[in-house]
């Protein structure tokens, strides 16, 4: 609900809101893991949350235990902020998780590691830290769940979430 | 459901113990030594309770099952009885059960009473020296038959053994559903057999590591409701919750004091670091107990207090440390290959048990508590998160087949060699066991 009443406060978003509504357009819910894939870029709406995920990227990958911005991860931050700039009302969340390959708090803490690491990184390109919420879900939320390296490395990430907590 | 935890627990406050007056005086007397590592299980005979009804075979058959999957006994089947028990009060036909090689005996009644209560009495006997070595009766309400049977089973391995034993006991834990993506988590409670199990939260919220108060009917755990994951308590008897604390971040790891009155937990900050903090429960007051950049997490408090073992990757990986309980002279105890986190004190004081990952594997461990002495009990693709059974002696925790996030709860003694799976309605994942009931 609060998600709505902030999109509401703008007309554009209003408009977007509705045409979104109208064109029965999947809901975030239902979208894969791998926006990307999509084939969508370019038809979302330049400043909806599905241009966020499609265009720019909504989620970073870590290496094992690490809590380092990687080279790749850099581009994605550097786009996000630029994004973020670009749209100020939105609020922002970032969801730090971690691979099964931990323990159960070991891991709740890396995944806040890695959110305030994500944070910084976007605070350090001219998003306001202030604006930037952060939590952690361990390795409760696996995107993919198998026993080798293909998965945990889907799994080892920070998610920037617009309008609020919850992916 | 509140009503049920109500019900449960003024069962549980009914039983009342009174002791058969042993006829001959112990010599000998019958004893399994369990401090020399690998014992041999000692036969024991566990007769069918007499009663009008089933409720003698099952009182019987639930103190069988506590004491073989001890380990350390190994009831004789019953098809191999020859004297069939008549009259539980007199002596047995000693002769007829050493021949079965059945070392001790277990016989007993169970009769309604006139005011709707149960009396179950029992007495052991040993079958080489010919003579009693307990008896006792306990009265309580009929749907608390199974705590009657461990209570029971307690007492037989308590003399036998000369150690406490654990059956009188529940487990809190959480069960999990739903897909393996997106697991439903719901905070459970069960006796220590599987037995009874009663839900305690309804999977609206994530919850996670529950832990038991030594001291009350009381848990202590971690939910993510109102999308800010924070440490609460729970109230068994009354269902009564309530906030640990009123902290700027997420809070984990939540663990009692053995006096009941603190919870010690983590604080995960702002800076992506964890520090260890305590709360008092009376007073409120919070104290900070590690000041570090790194992530300090896992924390438990040896069982006199003083001290307080935690997990720190502060050298690199994670590894165990000890503190004193003010959070003074931190120092590293775990040295080995690989990392070590969940670091539990044991309640004897003399042992620490662990998580392990190396080499890919996931093991439960314990050290003594310089950290010298490891000894792996158990390894897989993924065991973690032992408790301490209040005795010291068996550790549950959960275990994950390879690639599946489907855990199951198990069991394994100090030996390493007596491993169990415990069996529960779904999956099952983070344990804490009770102390003893009162």
């Amino acid at each position: 609900m609060r998600r709505f009443e902030m999109i509401a406060r703008s007309p554009v978003f209003v408009a977007l809101f509705l045409s979104l509504a109208i064109a029965g357009c999947a809901s975030k819910k239902n979208l894969p893991n791998n926006a990307g894939d999509l084939g969508l870029a370019g038809s979302a709406r330049p400043g909806s949350t599905q241009d966020f995920t499609v265009n720019v990227g909504d989620r970073i990958f870590f290496d094992v235990d690490s809590s380092v911005i990687r080279a790749d991860a850099q581009q994605t931050l550097a786009k996000q902020a630029q994004w973020l700039q670009r749209y100020p009302n939105y609020a922002i969340t970032v969801e730090g998780h971690a691979d099964e390959r931990g323990t159960r708090e070991y891991n709740l803490a890396l995944g806040q590691r890695r959110a305030a690491a994500t944070r910084n990184y976007l605070a350090s390109q001219g998003v306001p830290a202030a604006r930037i919420k952060t939590l952690s879900y361990g390795n409760e939320r696996p995107v993919a769940v198998c026993d080798s390296e293909s998965c945990w490395s889907q799994n080892r990430r920070a998610i920037t979430v617009l309008g609020g907590a919850g992916s | 459901m509140l009503k049920s935890i109500r019900t449960l627990c003024a069962a549980f406050a009914m039983v009342m113990a009174i002791l058969i007056v042993a006829t001959l005086p112990a010599k000998a007397q019958l004893k399994l030594d369990i401090t020399k590592g690998v014992v041999e299980p000692m036969p024991i005979a566990i007769t069918d309770f007499l009663s009008g009804d089933q409720l003698g075979t099952n009182i019987s058959n639930v103190i069988a099952a506590d004491l073989e999957r001890s380990g350390l006994f190994a009831p004789v089947d019953k098809g191999a009885f020859i004297e069939k028990i008549s009259n539980p009060d007199a002596a047995p036909r000693f002769e007829d059960w050493k021949v079965i090689n059945a070392q001790a005996l277990v016989t007993g009644r169970v009769t309604k009473q006139g005011d709707g209560r149960l009396k179950a009495e029992f007495r052991l006997w040993d079958t080489f020296a010919g003579q009693q070595l307990d008896g006792q009766q306990f009265f309580t309400s009929p749907e608390s038959w199974r705590r009657v049977a461990h209570i029971i089973a307690d007492a037989i391995y308590e003399k036998l053994t000369g150690e406490k034993g654990y059956f009188d006991t529940r487990v809190v834990f959480v069960d999990e559903s739903g897909t393996k993506e997106k697991r439903i988590k719901r905070l459970a409670i069960m006796d220590q057999d599987g037995a009874n199990v009663r839900y305690l939260t309804n999977g609206k919220d994530l919850v996670l590591t529950p832990r038991f108060s030594p001291s009350r009917q009381e848990i202590t755990y971690m939910s993510f409701e109102g999308g800010k994951p924070q440490i609460y308590l729970l109230q068994l008897e009354t269902g009564q919750r309530e906030l640990v604390g009123n902290f700027p971040g997420m809070t984990i790891a939540p663990r009692f004091s053995p006096d009941g009155q603190k919870v010690v937990m983590s604080l995960l900050q702002e800076d992506g670091s964890a520090n260890v903090y305590t709360m008092d429960l009376r007073s409120r007051t919070t104290t900070r107990l590690t000041s570090t950049s790194a992530i300090d997490t896992g924390a438990s408090y040896s069982p006199d207090g003083s001290q307080v073992v935690f997990e720190s990757d502060r050298g690199g990986r994670p590894q165990i440390y000890k503190m004193g309980a003010d959070g003074s002279n931190p120092q590293r105890i775990s040295f080995g290959d690989g990392s070590y986190s969940t670091p539990v004190w044991s309640p004897r004081g003399d042992l620490i048990a662990f998580t392990k990952q190396s080499g890919g594997e996931f093991s439960i461990g314990v050290m003594k508590t310089d950290g010298s002495g490891e000894r792996i009990l158990t390894s897989g693709y993924h065991d973690e998160g032992p408790t301490w059974a209040p005795n010291g002696r068996v550790l549950m925790f959960f275990r994950l087949p390879p690639g599946s996030n489907s855990p199951k709860l198990s069991t394994v003694d100090l030996t390493g060699r007596n491993l169990r799976q415990i069996q529960t309605p779904n999956l099952a994942s983070d344990p804490a066991w009770s102390p003893l009931l009162e």
